[in-house]
């Protein structure tokens, strides 16, 4: 690590029950607007009846190092600021949706007062030294948040000592949300 | 070898994301075709008005450039009707960003407007110009636009080519699309630019010289079209499993019947053999075949969208 602030979230899809508790979390939190959600609960199935095997995921905005939304982005709303997060400055943003396109993960969308919206890591929670609503309240302890460039930190930690995965990796956006599988 | 995804749900239902991605509807298709048409109208009449003439010619190649600009604020009408957050657009001004093609573009539209007006007082006949400065007070305005006559020409060709790439490039950066994700579609949509320029103004009375270059122009424009479309399919089908879903969409799936009815029979062989047979023949040109390569473009454009839009990484497993 060379020591620069890396926000990951790693997400251990072996704890996963899919009790959407992170999503109401987050929409109690941000205060999304009806019928929108910046996390959401994905579930897999593989193989064929009876042998079949499943995966429960909670998603969100991937927090890319090489994010094609900040590069898209003709007005520089979408930034980024310290330990990688990935932010919309409302008031910059147009709402041309050049983001909403660029987003290999769908992670973003317009919010009915225009700009475009998407999950902000809970910067503002971050700031005062807390972690995101989702983590708080995971009844399981599927989601884990931190600074990965801290060696004994717990998100380094279970990268180091699991097996894990990102989503999509060939779109070269170098994600930062882990999957423990 | 992995086992086959059988089923996949997600709790998302974030409205123009979810099922399929819908955030550009008709209004970029439109923009998109009537950025390209008026880049075609600019790089041609440029090219056309290049030299002096003794004759002033046609009406509609002396007021092209203007009608470019005209067509080009309709344009960014649709663009602006887009915008999710109409009151920011003078955001656009506010910031340069080189890695955004959105900001380039709005910084070219911005450009091409002094100087497309520029070349339009130069390309009018000295009648309209007689009619236009008892109008307005641009006599010393025309005088020095004159003088700079092959600069404000090559400054609107340059300003024509910079539009043309740009609306392709604008979807062909956006590499979260599969369908998207080739350089092919600046080059395309500047020569689909270039035929739909050329088809517009064959609509109109012109000269029997400029007539003939024009169609020539653009039977070579739809030729090379034909063969742009060809790379980019072939492009797709040898690029791995993202590629190969892009040109699937296209050779069986999807968006077959409307890219090939629409784009390649109606918008490029149907007016390319109509062309060929009116050059041959010697026939006069009929209204037809400008119409069906102006339609062409618009679907090309309008196809391209929805299909983008129906091409995110979520269909790779």
């Amino acid at each position: 690590m060379n020591g620069e602030k890396r926000y990951v979230m790693v997400v251990d899809t072996r704890l996963c029950v899919g009790c959407k508790a992170c999503v109401l979390a987050c929409k109690a939190e941000n205060n999304t607007p009806d019928g929108y959600c910046r996390d959401w609960i994905v579930e897999d199935i593989w193989g064929i009846f009876p042998n079949l095997r499943a995966e429960i995921r909670s998603e969100r905005c991937n927090h890319c190092s090489n994010a094609p939304c900040v590069d898209a982005c003709p007005t520089g709303a979408s930034h980024k600021v310290e330990g990688g997060i990935v932010l919309v400055d409302h008031d910059k943003c147009t709402g041309c949706k050049a983001c909403i396109a660029s987003c290999p993960y769908d992670a973003r969308y317009v919010h009915p007062e225009g700009y475009v919206d998407k999950c902000t890591f809970c910067a503002h929670r971050v700031a005062s030294g807390k972690t995101t609503a989702c983590v708080a309240i995971c009844p399981t302890k599927t989601l884990h948040f931190g600074d990965v460039s801290d060696p004994h930190g717990e998100v380094a930690q279970l990268l180091a000592s699991r097996r894990h995965k990102v989503l999509h990796p060939e779109t070269g956006c170098e994600p930062n949300l882990y999957f423990l599988t | 070898m992995l086992p086959t995804l059988l089923e996949h749900t997600s709790t998302r239902v974030n409205a123009e994301i979810d099922p399929v991605l819908h955030i550009w509807g008709w209004e970029i298709a439109v923009y998109l075709f009537l950025g390209g048409l008026v880049a075609g109208l600019l790089i041609l009449s440029s090219l056309l008005l290049w030299r002096p003439r003794d004759t002033a010619p046609a009406r509609i190649l002396q007021l092209a450039p203007l009608v470019a600009l005209v067509l080009l604020s309709l344009g960014m009408g649709t663009l602006f009707l887009d915008l999710a957050y109409k009151l920011h657009v003078f955001r656009f001004y506010l910031a340069f960003r080189p890695t955004s093609p959105m900001s380039w573009g709005a910084w070219i539209l911005v450009l091409i407007y002094p100087v497309a007006a520029l070349s339009g007082l130069l390309a009018l006949g000295p009648e309209l110009q007689g009619k236009l400065l008892k109008k307005l007070p641009l006599v010393g305005v025309l005088a020095w636009a004159q003088r700079q006559r092959q600069v404000l020409l090559g400054a609107t060709l340059a300003g024509g080519v910079g539009l043309g790439i740009y609306t392709g490039l604008l979807l062909g950066t956006l590499t979260a699309r599969i369908q998207w994700n080739t350089a092919v579609l600046g080059p395309l949509f500047l020569t689909s630019g270039l035929s739909s320029g050329a088809a517009f103004l064959l609509l109109f009375k012109l000269d029997e010289a400029d007539r003939h270059r024009l169609v020539r122009w653009d039977m070579l424009a739809l030729a090379v079209e034909g063969v742009l479309i060809a790379s980019m399919v072939l492009g797709f089908a040898n690029a791995g499993a993202a590629g190969q879903l892009a040109a699937d969409a296209l050779l069986g799936g999807a968006w077959t019947a409307s890219f090939w009815s629409l784009v390649v029979v109606m918008g490029i062989a149907v007016p390319l053999v109509l062309e060929s047979i009116e050059i041959k023949k010697h026939l006069p040109l009929v209204a037809v075949t400008p119409a069906l390569v102006l339609l062409g473009g618009l679907a090309l454009r309008a196809v391209l969208l929805a299909a983008g839009q129906d091409s995110g990484f979520r269909l790779l497993p």
